[in-house]
């Protein structure tokens, strides 16, 4: 009892510490997103709260709080209120299966794992709740009662659809080589250096470009497109609602950078982490471990802003045909170039180079075959139209 | 299995509720949670690997679509005619045979709750053991399914081919 009970504190502590992080990073996304904006088109930024403008954030949710709660008459009342609730809540619950770090050692033989939850479907567990983090924004546009916020709610979910796709073809690659679904095993079999990017360039490549489009970030943030939508799904929202949308969204950013450090950067993993772990201890060597995968996933979030602000905005139908026509056919090719990679591996004979050459060496041979294909298209256009 | 007997009522509850509620959105909204309840029973059943497909396939996909579509009528205009005769003769009949069915396959069921030791396993429902049977035993209805499955895909895109004509984008 006294064993499980003490457990059971170090797990709550562990959510709660976890909870904490995920709200005050995304609080100070805001912050650094202004900021990186700022420098990237040669401005100041914010500067007025507190040195720097490092209270910014902080006015920024007074201020969102003191405005007016505003619901538009004709619209569903519920249903206006649940749906930036749901976007909030999916937004949050993926973070129960991301492995944090290693197990810390409190004493008395007891191990806390530092994970929410070790189940063997945690990928498929991110998967899910990834796809269910349309529906706020679906409900919110449609109980709007607005033509606008309809239109962005139904580009969201459509948009949303083809681009998981695309995600699923490419954590299938990373689950051919870890042979695992849980979340746990895929770090374990990243650890001292053995990082999936290495294995898997062109699935990386693909799983950005579907969390982009599935965090509704630019140069896929079609749901919300001032220029032909005023606010998309978000028009008719107001005062902390539209608050909990535009949070949704940050904290859907560092998740979802925290999941590809997880899948693709070797999760917890850093050099030199055998000799902090001899030098130090197990619990040093832990904790700096869950640094290494936050600042990963911090990495991701600039990227994230870097991309929002140097990138302009696709067209529609560009954005669907690079979906379905660009994104699924490269996922498939890249599921069949992993199984022709791991034929080196597949019996513990060979060595792990060959896999990873032969990953290198097939994405080589696509682009030069694209590139040839699309010549030859080309010439064969001007012959037409010449 | 205080907590079957709550999660089953509000299984059965939300599921009435998409019977009854006559906002079509609303119904819609039951149904997913409906399929979330059904989820847990999974859970309960120590089978994660389903209630992982079960919320990915049908809440997060099929019931997207389905969302979708009925935003896209407007309501208030024109609610879809379901009320003739003919459709309460044809649901009456329907939802008859299947409590029927159903009827008839519980009298067969076993349900003292007796455990069989030598049998029992809680791996069961674990995505391992299921692929494992799924690929050893049942190979070829596997098979088979994912190539009904594809031709469904080819018909769908048949469908949906853009028809030779203008193109307004």
């Amino acid at each position: 009892m006294e064993i499980t009970s003490t457990l059971f504190t170090a797990k709550a502590i562990y959510v709660g510490v976890i909870f904490a992080i995920t709200l005050g990073v995304a609080a100070y996304s805001t912050y650094f997103e202004r900021i990186i904006a700022a420098f990237m088109q040669d401005r100041v930024g914010p500067d007025r709260a507190g040195p720097f403008g490092i209270l910014q954030p902080l006015a920024d949710a007074v201020k969102m709080f003191m405005k007016e709660d505003f619901i538009p008459s004709q619209s569903s009342k519920w249903l206006f209120i649940v749906a930036p609730c749901l976007s909030m809540l999916t937004a949050l619950m993926t973070s129960a299966v991301v492995p944090f770090g290693d197990k810390l050692d409190l004493g008395g033989g007891l191990m806390l794992d530092l994970q929410g939850v070790d189940v063997n479907i945690g990928i498929l567990w991110v998967f899910g709740i990834v796809s269910l983090g349309v529906y706020g924004i679906l409900v919110g546009g449609w109980a709007s009662n607005n033509k606008y916020s309809l239109l962005g709610a139904i580009r969201a979910a459509s948009q949303n659809i083809s681009y998981e796709l695309a995600m699923g073809l490419s954590i299938i690659a990373i689950l051919m080589l870890s042979g695992s679904l849980s979340t746990k095993t895929i770090v374990e079999t990243q650890q001292n250096g053995h990082w999936n990017i290495l294995y898997q360039p062109l699935g990386f490549v693909i799983f950005i470009v579907c969390a982009f489009a599935e965090c509704n970030r630019t140069p896929f943030d079609l749901p919300e497109c001032e220029t032909e939508l005023i606010g998309g799904y978000h028009t008719e929202y107001s005062s902390m609602k539209l608050g909990f949308y535009l949070f949704s969204e940050y904290i859907n950013m560092f998740i979802s950078g925290a999941v590809m450090a997880t899948l693709y950067f070797g999760g917890y993993d850093y050099p030199g982490h055998d000799f902090i772990h001899d030098k130090f201890g197990n619990n040093v060597a832990a904790l700096l471990g869950v640094g290494a995968l936050i600042g990963k996933a911090l990495i991701f979030v600039f990227i994230f802003m870097w991309v929002r602000w140097t990138l302009p905005r696709f067209r529609y139908d560009q954005l669907m045909s690079l979906g379905w026509t660009g994104l699924i056919p490269l996922s498939m090719f890249n599921v069949v170039l992993t199984g022709t990679s791991m034929l080196f591996t597949v019996n513990e004979g060979g060595s792990n180079w060959y896999t990873v050459a032969v990953s290198w060496a097939g994405i080589v041979v696509m682009l030069v075959v694209t590139y040839l294909y699309n010549e030859s298209q080309y010439k064969k256009k001007k012959l037409a139209v010449g | 299995m205080n907590f079957w007997y709550f999660l089953t009522a509000l299984t059965l509850l939300s599921a009435l509720m998409v019977v009854l509620s006559k906002n079509p959105i609303h119904s819609v909204l039951y149904l997913v949670f409906t399929f979330f309840c059904i989820s847990g029973h999974y859970v309960l059943l120590n089978a994660q690997f389903l209630m992982a497909v079960n919320i990915v396939v049908y809440a997060g996909a099929i019931m997207v679509l389905f969302l979708f579509v009925i935003m896209m009528m407007d309501l208030r205009k024109n609610m879809p005619d379901s009320k003739t005769t003919l459709t309460k003769l044809a649901g009456a009949i329907l939802g008859g045979t299947l409590l029927v069915i159903m009827v008839a396959a519980s009298r067969k069921m076993d349900l003292s709750g007796q455990v069989m030791p030598e049998t029992f396993s809680s791996q069961t429902g674990l995505v391992e053991s299921l692929g494992k049977i799924l690929y050893r035993d049942y190979v070829l209805p596997f098979e088979l399914v994912s190539i009904l499955f594809f031709v469904a895909m080819v018909g769908a895109v048949m469908l949906g081919k853009r028809e030779a004509g203008e193109r307004n984008f």
